[in-house]
């Protein structure tokens, strides 16, 4: 495989140096003087001096091959997008992943429809959640250009769904419940299934559904 | 009619001031609050202080109301990006954008972006400039 990654930080210099490693062909794009001397002494010619928002910098990084995949890992969400959406629309690439550095920028990218995005705020606070959560509900995977999300609840004494079957929870449109790990081993429920306390069950669902799965069970 | 500007240096706050000249209800937005010193001490419009980029400082700025949206900050992914969102979320019906990389300029142009691109008029204008004296000393 040929990836392109834009910006040669912390994320980039390990992104590259993890790909080589499994046998990728990789062109890193680093700006920084400073930075490219360090990246090219490691990486040689594989690390390509300049602003990956130029188009002329990722002509010469080989973007009109096109890469398999370009990764937009700078540490500036404007270029990030503007990276992807060059790759994408300009040179026809037809995988990117964009970085997310602030998570406050995560509606522009939703916006002009750059997806999948990373980003480690986002990851750690997914993680800070399922280790304590705090509205009953995990956010466990987000499928975003199916416009789906997959969530786990706990069923807790007094839940709403305790004791009942599938067929008499009043799920939102669109919600399934997709399995029920029940003392540690997994079951697809079906209309008969009942559920009780200390159920953990998954559910799919479209985003924005949340609260009214919620009531549905907890 | 009103307009949001977006980045106040002197392109900006020139355009920002002379829209308001002929009589539009202008609010500029930068993330520097000494801007505001380039509009000068009789300025009435508008004026927030922050990133372009933030949603709810658009919002503040007025963007769902707006006729226009100029976009002059000094960098040209933060325009791009901002001139999108005025464009595909907010809906403003003329959005119009500073870009200085030609190559960025053409390429977001055919995106149906409102652009302009000083460079590329610069370099117009130069080769212009000598081709007509080229001429002249040719006659």
């Amino acid at each position: 495989m040929y990836v392109l990654i834009a910006g040669g930080g912390k994320v980039g210099a390990n992104l590259i140096r993890s790909l080589l490693r499994a046998g990728h062909e990789v062109t890193l794009i680093e700006q920084k003087p400073y930075r490219f001397d360090k990246l090219e002494a490691e990486f040689e010619h594989q690390v390509i001096r300049g602003d990956a928002t130029e188009l002329f910098v990722l002509e010469r990084a080989g973007i009109t091959r096109p890469p398999d995949l370009v990764v937009a890992a700078t540490g500036d969400d404007e270029d990030n997008i503007v990276i992807c959406q060059l790759a994408r629309e300009r040179y026809g690439v037809s995988n990117v992943i964009a970085r997310i550095n602030d998570p406050r920028n995560q509606a522009y990218f939703d916006l002009l429809g750059i997806s999948p995005t990373v980003s480690a705020t986002g990851a750690i606070m997914g993680l800070i959640e399922h280790e304590v959560p705090e509205h009953g509900l995990v956010q466990l995977l987000e499928l975003r250009k199916e416009n789906l999300e997959i969530v786990e609840v706990t069923v807790d004494k007094g839940a709403n769904c305790q004791g009942k079957r599938v067929r008499a929870l009043m799920l939102p449109e669109g919600a399934r419940l997709i399995s029920v790990v029940r003392a540690g081993k997994a079951e697809i429920p079906d209309d008969e299934t009942q559920l009780e306390v200390g159920d953990q069950v998954l559910a799919i669902l479209e985003p924005g559904k949340e609260d009214e799965l919620r009531k549905a069970l907890l | 009619m009103k307009a949001i500007v977006v980045g106040c240096g002197r392109v900006g706050s020139a355009v920002a001031l002379q829209l308001q000249a002929s009589g539009w209800d202008v609010t500029v937005l930068d993330e520097n609050e000494d801007a505001l010193g380039r509009l000068g001490e009789s300025w009435t419009g508008g004026f927030v202080v922050g990133h372009g980029m933030d949603l709810t400082l658009l919002r503040a700025a007025g963007v769902e109301e707006a006729d226009a949206v100029v976009v002059t900050t000094d960098g040209d992914n933060t325009n791009l990006v901002i001139a999108q969102a005025a464009q595909k979320h907010f809906e403003v019906p003329t959005v119009i954008v500073r870009v200085l990389d030609p190559a960025r300029a053409q390429f977001y142009a055919t995106k149906g972006l409102q652009i302009v691109c000083p460079t590329s008029s610069a370099i117009e204008t130069l080769v212009s400039a000598v081709r007509h004296a080229e001429e002249d000393a040719v006659v």
